[in-house]
């Protein structure tokens, strides 16, 4: 019988893992996170370089897809939600720099003291019945997004003994091209479980992984209301030039 | 500029991703419409049931157009109402069941394959496939050995099966588009 692992078991394995890719996205063979090991491919991705290739386009939504009540998780329910009231916003800009406009931003995180409304979610924290904790918008011309929701509170997995998730709000982002596509996690600024965490250090280069935590921006606070975060989201992969003048 | 690095979309996004009707791309009445089934698999060979799939092909003509309205919504209550079923979006969501199993009501893509994108929990960056119905000239790029997993099983009349290996001896050919 192998023994539990320990934080300090996962702390060594953090230190000796091989840097991931220069793009800064994980390698998808990452053991320090457990659930990794079964669920990456051994053999390499083939390279697809079809100018006529499909995922060169992508999925189109508008006004059809999304509600007014979507961006704001603190009034989906006749009461408000416990917590720390805070906004998040930013732009989603192509690797070129250029806007993502009129697409879809989706959201979800677990409630203020670190609950996901989802039966498989056991930790034994309340849940809140003024929460849901999923958002959902359509970036604007300029490519800005913007959700009000409460801060989620940190949460313990059973990845190794006392493993416990820095808190984070859970991204999924479309682009002009399918090849964009990103699902991510954003986390807030100087929290101390950081260095524990085998899921963000999955990211292994440092700067890459401070492009995953938000900046609080006090000129985004509003005064007797809710603290202001900024982050930006830059998409990676290629798109069909004739794409570039957006639809 | 340097891209936001991805993340897992871990287990809990089953109450945030998923809508009804993620997998019925094709209108009920549509005679043309097609069943593509599979299961999700991990390198143990066990069903993967926290796998969330993503599909983006071209209509019956080969045109990818791409029409909003994948996750209409109701203005009363917000819920999803469905795509209208005139238009064809082209898009698609399907979260693995508790076998790990998936499927998807279409069309046959003008182009010849469906686009698939393949999160779960575990998976720390998405990965692309494609699901082919016939020989294609692309299919000559793959090696040899493996080119059988990127081809859709015809069951029967309208209905075919692919089933995803993230890992092991039958994995699947995953792309990288660079």
């Amino acid at each position: 019988m192998t023994q539990p692992l320990t934080q300090a078991d996962i702390d060594r394995e953090l230190r000796e893992a091989p840097a991931g890719p220069p793009s800064g996205h994980p390698d998808r063979d990452f053991a320090p996170y457990r659930s990794s090991v079964l669920r990456h491919p051994k053999q390499p991705l083939i390279s697809v370089k079809d100018p006529d290739a499909a995922e060169l386009s992508g999925p189109v939504f508008g006004v059809t897809d999304v509600t007014a009540l979507d961006a704001d998780l603190t009034r989906q329910h006749p009461g408000e939600p416990l917590g720390e009231r805070i906004t998040v916003q930013g732009r989603v800009l192509d690797r070129d720099g250029r806007p993502v406009r009129g697409q879809l931003v989706e959201v979800w995180q677990a409630n203020a003291s670190g609950r996901y409304r989802h039966q498989r979610d056991d930790h034994p924290a309340p849940l809140d019945p003024n929460f849901t904790g999923v958002g959902r918008c359509l970036t604007d011309d300029e490519g800005r997004y913007a959700f009000t929701t409460i801060k989620p509170g940190a949460y313990p997995w059973r990845n190794h003994v006392n493993a416990w998730r820095p808190a984070h709000i859970h991204f999924s982002l479309f682009g002009a091209a399918f090849t964009q596509r990103l699902v991510t996690q954003m986390y807030f600024p100087g929290d101390p479980l950081f260095p524990y965490d085998p899921i963000l250090n999955s990211v292994t280069d440092e700067r890459a992984r401070q492009r995953l935590v938000a900046a609080y921006a006090h000129e985004l606070s509003q005064p007797e209301w809710s603290l202001g975060y900024r982050w930006d989201i830059v998409l990676d992969g290629p798109a069909a030039t004739w794409m570039e003048e957006g639809r | 500029m340097n891209p936001t690095p991805s993340q897992t979309v871990g287990p809990f996004y089953g109450y945030a991703l998923p809508f009804p009707g993620g997998g019925d791309l094709a209108a009920p009445a549509d005679p043309a419409g097609i069943t593509v089934h599979g299961y999700v698999h991990d390198g143990a060979g066990d069903p993967v049931p926290d796998a969330l799939l993503e599909f983006w092909q071209a209509d019956a003509s080969g045109e990818l157009r791409g029409a909003p309205g994948t996750l209409r919504r109701d203005l009363v209550d917000g819920s999803v109402i469905g795509r209208h079923g005139v238009d064809f979006t082209g898009f698609g969501r399907v979260a693995t069941d508790a076998d790990g199993r998936w499927t998807l009501r279409t069309v046959m893509p003008g182009n010849g394959y469906i686009s698939v994108c393949v999160f779960a929990r575990g998976l720390l960056h998405h990965l692309f496939t494609r699901i082919y119905f016939g020989q294609d000239p692309f299919l000559d790029t793959v090696p040899p050995q493996r080119r059988h997993t990127l081809m859709a099983v015809r069951e029967r009349e309208g209905v075919h099966r692919f089933d995803i290996h993230l890992q092991g001896e039958k994995e699947t050919v995953f792309f990288d588009f660079g």
